[in-house]
């Protein structure tokens, strides 16, 4: 029988999967694909936490709601963010933006 | 019986999309599979009894930034070698199998406060998510400060991409 450990392992693996993503990745695009990975273990949780722990009062699944619209203001601004820098420098790779490191 | 079937496979789906999206040299390839990965997180959120938030799932993240991100895939020219990674590749993988071995150990010993086996679950969540949002004593303020963060967000957008 399915439970809340194996919801909850699930979106820890989710999230290690994105959290190497966005540590090992080169290209800005793909470390923001591994981004949307990563929230999307925590949604799981959150929304696991909700069915398991009060299954009548949803809050759980009103902070997922709330992950999914920061995230997608940060969709918009990361692609903008993205795009600004291709036109200055002509690439997009994450090692190689290096101003505003000491 | 069938929920648990059902979670295996959606989980198989999810986490082998998942770990093309983070292999894949050509990052459109990662960002279709990406998709099939979050398709199949709505459907984990339906063995959750998350009926309104699989549909906004999918509208949001399937509908929107995956899309969103296809087309800044497409802007620039950076497809076919774009997946590969740093030289950060080994410290990343150790830090992120310590933090998976952290996290579900201590999520696996953990004796969560759970609900009586048996209680069902509110189906469908639409109405009373409504409820939760809009109601006083509800988010009422959260969902308002939520809307001028993505209109705080679009405009930014607009400022930030826009020729000067």
């Amino acid at each position: 029988m399915v439970g809340l450990g194996h919801y909850l392992v699930l979106s820890a693996v989710l999230f290690s999967i994105g959290l190497y993503g966005a540590l090992a990745k080169r290209n800005a695009i793909a470390i923001m694909l591994c981004i949307e990975i990563m929230l999307n273990g925590v949604n799981i949780a959150l929304t696991a936490f909700s069915r398991y722990g009060t299954p009548t009062a949803l809050t759980g699944q009103v902070f997922a709601l709330f992950i999914m619209v920061v995230a997608a203001a940060e969709a918009a601004v990361g692609i903008a963010i993205v795009m600004t820098i291709y036109r200055n420098r002509g690439s997009i790779d994450a090692t190689k933006i290096d101003l505003m490191k000491w | 019986m069938a929920l648990s079937v059902g979670f295996w496979v959606l989980a198989a789906v999810t986490v082998a999309g998942a770990l093309v999206v983070v292999a894949a040299r050509n990052v459109f390839r990662g960002a279709l599979s990406l998709v099939l990965s979050l398709v199949a997180v709505a459907g984990i959120y339906i063995t959750l009894s998350a009926d309104f938030l699989a549909g906004v799932q999918v509208l949001v993240y399937v509908g929107a930034i995956t899309i969103l991100l296809i087309i800044g895939i497409m802007l620039t020219h950076e497809v076919q070698q774009a997946g590969t990674p740093n030289r950060f590749r080994v410290p990343a993988f150790l830090v992120s199998v310590v933090f998976l071995g952290v996290m579900a150990f201590v999520f696996l010993q953990t004796p969560w406060h759970t609900a009586p086996a048996g209680t069902a679950a509110l189906t469908p969540t639409a109405g009373s998510l409504a409820d939760k949002l809009f109601e006083p004593g509800g988010f009422l303020l959260t969902v308002e400060v939520a809307g001028v963060l993505l209109l705080a967000a679009v405009i930014g957008a607009i400022a930030l991409a826009r020729d000067k």
